[in-house]
Order: C-alpha cells, then structure tokens, then sequence
C-alpha cells in the first residue's frame, strides 16, 4: 500500500488554478522528489497533504486513509522551507515545543530530544538561542522540529536551500537516516542534481498537473532525450558547425545527441577532424535532469 | 546624490500608508482628542459644568434663595435630590450623608452642606462666629473646590441683591458674603491622593501596548517566521493558538500591573497591602481585557506596519478619552459616558474605587462584568479575524 497517494487534485485561488487535476503516489521508505517552476503548485500540494489547504476536488490518503482539511495527520511531519523557529528559544525549548505540539510527553519527548540533537549535531549548543546559529545549523534544527515525533511521512519543502556543501551533505546523511528507520519522503527543490542523485523517483508538476514521473532514464524517455549527449569543446570557435552538431557556449562547445556511442560516436570525431576543428575535451553522457525539466517545463520564466 | 535620498525617503513614505498615517493622521486625532477634552471646559460651553450636590439643611428662605442662585449659575450643574441609582427614597432632599456618599461614589465633584443658622451668615458682615457652609470634595478634582467656593460667594451675592435689590453691600470686598470650610471625603489619609490614579493610568497605557505588540507577535510574527504554518499543522489549531497567546500575554500584562503598583506602593507609599484583594480583581480582569484586546489588534493587521499604526491609533486614543493622559472625572459628563466605550476606561475606575474611593469589594462588580463583557466581545473578534490564517 502507498504511504501517500494524492488524486486528481483541483485548487483555484481566485484566477489562479493552482492544482489542476495533479496524481502522485508514494511508496513506503521511497524519497520522492517534486520539481516544478516557480508557481506550478509545489506549495499548494505540498500545503493541501499537510490539511492547510482544502481541495476543491480530489484526495489525499495517507495509509490508505482519506485525509479532511484541517484533520490531525499524526503520522506527518512538516518540514518547511523557512527555518521555521522561535529565534530568542534554544535549540533544547524549540524541539520540546514542536515536540509536545506533536503530541510528546514526558520521558518520550525527553528521549526524542536527546536524540534530535545528537542527530542534529546541535548537542553542544543545545543551550544556546536559535537566532545564534549558522543558516547550516538551523536548517538542521528546523529538520529535526519536523520529524521528532517519529512521523512515517515527511513532507521537505527545499530543505537544503540557502547552505553550504557541507551542511547540505550533512542533511541528506540525515534524510538517509529517517529512511532507514522507515520514513518516506517527499522532498521539494530547485537543486536538480540534489534530485538527480539522491531521490529514486521524481515527479514533475507544471501547471498544476504532473507532467511526467519516473526515474531519471524513464523522463528522460518521457522528455524524448533518449541516448547519449556528447558535448565537445573544441581548440578555436567556429561559425559553422559540422553535421549533427550544434554550436553552444560562443562556439567554441559542440553538442550532439546520439542513440548508440560504438557506432555514431567515431563518426562524429571523423567530421570534427574533416573541419579541421581540434578537440580539446570530449564529455559523452545520459542527458541530464536539467536537460529533461527544460525540455518539459520551457525555458520562459515563470515570475 | 544627498537630494536623491531626500526624494528617495518621500517615495518610500508615499508607498507605506501606514508611515503616512503615523507621520499625519495620529496627530491630528490626538490632538482633535485633546481639544475636545480641554475645549468642553470653556466657559461657554454647557457640559463643562461642576456637578454640585447640595443639602439645605437650613430650609429657610435665604438658603433657598441662595440654592436658586446656584442653580441659576451655568457654570453648575446643581442636584438637591435623590434620584436614580442614589440610595434613599427618590425625590426626597439630600442628606448630609447622601451628599458624602455621592462625592465618594466620584457623582459629584463637591457636595455643598448648607447647616441650620447659615442664614444668618449670609451676606452678614458682623463680627463674631458665624455659621459656616461646608464643602465635601474629592481631593482627586482639586480645582473643582476653589471653582464652587468662588461662584458660591458670587450666588451670596445674587441672592441678596435679589432679596435686597441692592448689590453692593458694605464690607463686601473685605468679608465673605458666605464663610464656609472644606472637608475631603476621599482619601484623607493619603499622603499624595493621585498617585493610585496614575500608577493604574499608566500601568493599564503600557500593557495596552505590550498586549498590542504580542498581539501581532501571536499571528504576524509567526507568519513571518514560519513557525505558524508548522504549528498549524499540528493538533493544537487556531483556537488553540488563540488561547495559548491569550493567556501567555495576559500573564505579561499582570506582571507589568504587578511592577508597576510594587513601584508605587514601595517608592510613593500607595497602600497596596490595605487593598490587596481589589488590586488582585482589577489586575487579573483589566490583564485579561488587555490581552484579548491585543489580539483583536493583533489579527485585524495583515502587516507589521498596519499593526504599528493601528496600535498607536487605537492605545493612545482610548488611553486619552479612557482617562489615562487625563482623569475622566475632570471631563465633561458627556465625554466621561463616552470614553466608556473603551475597556481601559472602566478598569481606571475600577482601580480608582479599590484605591482611591476605598469602596468595598462589591462596588467593582459593573467594572469586572464590563471587563468580562469586552475581554469576551474581544475572543470573539480575534478568533473571527484570525480565520483568514487557517485552511485556505
């Protein structure tokens, strides 16, 4: 059984239709990832899953279980994209108060605690106020407030937006953690290689509708980048690029698609030669997932 | 360069209406409050008149004369009689207790005792002991004693030369056409009578402040730092929130109450340890309005800057109506009904009874069931206003 299946999911706000017909599922200790452009209703689903906003039409179930707006969801655990704290509370105040808010008592919320700031790396500065902490230490507080409770779903919207490598790195070492005790995630962000490398499906939703869902070679299927992606840098620019290529970065970078690298591949550098256009480096790769979501999503800005 | 951040800050004061109303339209309320409260106490004007209660113990033609000359005198507003709301039955004269009873109660500002034999002192410039009137007063209205005692000698006048058709008796700008004494009814033993006034004024002025800046730290605030969209998310919902802000604010309020009359009571000597009980009542009761009164400010902002204006607005004007920047006692009847529109005004009189006319318990009850009244009408407001944060 899902953990989380979403359906047909319809919200208008005024003239804006921000969930138009949207389906998604998550499986049990999957991490899925939602991309999307700005306003294509990332935040309204991800609200609508946390009851904080009410479906014109549709469903959210979770365990199978039909969720009302505003209906307790023990089993959720909210992790917004702002750091989402009491600032002038310590670290210590601010997960027993998201803790006891989530329904912690006593010894429980006590164990809970100890090891929020364990996990968090935060238990040396347990005592000190939010509002003294790095950005990378605060998102990993605003983290731990939203899964305290031992929640079997996590919603993550951008939880690594804003932070170092090192922090960011130290925060997916955390989500893997969650996963191994049995969460499933469902994580928002703009970090497509974040997406890319750690999400096993990914889900991308453009006005309101996902658009397409899979792993990466199933949208890249999808987005019909299907094949190899060989990316040239050459030695001078050239104006005209030979046969099956296309001039990119000032033309002195040549890319072109491929299906088969043993038998296209010789034939490309065969043409390059012909030119007289010296290689300086060659990259041949899958396409990537940047290359699926402009493909699917467009290349005009969103705001 | 330096002129371009002169326009800059008038483009940007043209863009926030909340500045705008901070920089312009405040003012011109306060100083529109002000011109009532101090304007209606022009000569002119009628409802600035002294409430005086007078008892004609006396009942002799010239003490009837001369209450005839009072009541004719614009500057007073006269009352000889029982009626509503006043023990005894209604319609029968004043007693001297009646009289001591309605300046303590804060009715009138001075009660003028007329006794048997003060005829005979009237407009009488003989040597010898005469028979003196007597004037109970508030010592909290200082002013309103010499006002009376002043036009009672001009009505000794008007009523002898009405009497005598001659209105420049021998002596008379040496001697009183009226001897009399005065006796403050309230607060005898007071050493300073209105520093109970003010430390209530200024205590109930600053929570309403602080309430005002919880207020709008229970939504605002934690909008703007995500913490409400989390909190929301769990069982405790917007009722809850309400609640728990309520009463955490409320609490702050107290101790500020608190510091406040320990303040007055250990540096200007206000009896806190002789009305422990009615300070406790008022206290928890004006806290609790207070508190509810922030969230209802605190709700009806959609911005930290609405909430600024709105706030200073709204304390500052019913502080200024409500009797804080001026007693309500010192304002004309009119004004002082209508400044009971604002919680604040009924708890100062609350407060002012407890400490000042040291009535018994019981008299702050109008005072507690109108706090009761608004802290409820306030929950009501804050937790409609605050639907607009719940499910959208």
């Amino acid at each position: 059984m899902a953990v989380l299946e979403v359906r047909d999911a319809h919200k208008r706000f005024g003239a804006t239709q921000a969930l138009d017909g949207l389906s998604l599922m998550l499986d049990q200790g999957e991490m899925l990832g939602l991309l999307g452009p700005n306003g294509a209703g990332k935040t309204t689903l991800i609200r609508a899953i946390a009851g904080r906003v009410r479906l014109d039409k549709g469903t959210v179930a979770v365990h199978g279980r039909m969720l009302a707006a505003g209906a307790q969801r023990p089993d959720l655990g909210v992790v917004p994209q702002e750091n989402a704290l009491y600032p002038l509370l310590t670290a210590r105040e601010n997960l027993e108060t998201f803790g006891k808010l989530n329904g912690l008592e006593g010894k429980r919320l006590r164990e809970r605690t100890a090891w929020a700031l364990e996990w968090t790396g935060l238990a040396d500065r347990a005592n000190s106020v939010a509002r003294s902490f790095s950005g990378g230490m605060k998102r990993r507080l605003n983290l731990a407030c939203g899964v305290l409770h031992e929640p079997k779903l996590v919603l993550l919207d951008e939880p690594t937006v804003g932070v170092d490598p090192q922090s960011r790195e130290k925060i997916y070492d955390m989500l893997s953690a969650l996963r191994a005790d049995g969460a499933s995630l469902l994580l928002t962000t703009h970090y497509l290689e974040e997406a890319e490398a750690r999400c096993e499906r990914i889900v991308i939703i453009d006005h309101g509708r996902a658009i397409a869902a899979g792993t990466l070679s199933q949208l890249v299927e999808q987005a019909g980048l299907a094949g190899r992606v060989v990316r040239v840098s050459l030695e001078r620019e050239t104006a005209s690029p030979p046969a099956g290529f296309r001039s990119e970065g000032g033309g002195t970078e040549l890319v072109a698609n491929i299906r088969d690298v043993a038998s296209e591949l010789p034939g490309l550098l065969t043409r390059l030669q012909q030119a007289g256009l010296g290689v300086r480096d060659l990259d041949v790769r899958t396409a990537s997932l940047q290359a699926v979501f402009l493909e699917l999503t467009g290349k005009e800005l969103r705001e | 360069m330096i002129l371009m951040f002169v326009r800059n800050s008038w483009a940007q004061l043209a863009r926030d209406r909340a500045a705008q109303v901070l920089a312009f339209v405040v003012p011109l309320v306060f100083f529109s409050i002000f011109a009532v409260i101090f304007g209606s106490r022009g000569p002119t004007d009628g409802t600035s008149r002294v409430r005086v209660a007078v008892v004609d113990e006396s009942h002799s033609d010239r003490s009837k004369a001369l209450v005839r000359a009072l009541e004719s005198d614009s500057s007073l507003r006269i009352r000889t009689r029982v009626s509503g709301g006043v023990p005894g039955k209604p319609g029968a004269p004043f007693t001297r207790a009646d009289a001591e009873q309605l300046v303590q109660r804060g009715d009138v500002a001075v009660a003028l005792v007329l006794p048997a034999g003060v005829e005979w002192s009237l407009m009488s410039f003989a040597s010898g002991e005469r028979v003196k009137a007597l004037l109970l007063h508030d010592p909290g209205d200082p002013i309103a004693v010499r006002v009376v005692g002043g036009l009672l000698q001009r009505a000794a006048i008007r009523a002898y030369a009405d009497a005598s058709g001659d209105s420049t008796p021998a002596g008379a700008r040496e001697l009183l056409p009226l001897p009399f004494e005065d006796r403050a009814v309230v607060g005898q033993k007071r050493t300073s009578p209105m520093i109970s006034f003010y430390a209530a004024s200024i205590a109930v002025l600053f929570i309403m402040f602080s309430a005002t800046a919880g207020g709008g730290g229970a939504l605002i605030e934690e909008t703007e730092s995500g913490t409400l969209e989390r909190v929301l998310t769990t069982g405790l919902g917007m009722t809850g929130l309400l609640i728990a802000k309520w009463l955490s604010i409320a609490s702050l309020a107290l101790a500020q109450i608190v510091v406040m009359f320990v303040w007055a009571a250990v540096v200007f000597g206000l009896p806190l340890g002789e009305h422990l009980t009615g300070f406790a009542v008022m206290s928890v009761f004006t806290a609790l309005a207070a508190s509810a009164f922030g969230l209802v400010i605190g709700t009806l902002a959609r911005t930290r800057q609405q909430l600024t204006g709105l706030a200073n607005l709204l304390v500052l004007g019913l502080n200024a109506i409500g009797g804080s920047m001026f007693p309500r006692f010192l304002m004309s009847e009119e004004l002082r009904k209508f400044s009971l529109v604002g919680f604040n005004a009924w708890a100062l009189d609350g407060y002012i009874k407890v400490f000042w006319r040291e009535e018994p318990l019981a008299a702050i009850a109008p005072q507690v069931a109108a706090l009761i009244g608004f802290t409820a009408l306030f929950l009501f407001l804050a937790r409609r206003l605050a639907s607009r944060w719940e499910t959208a």
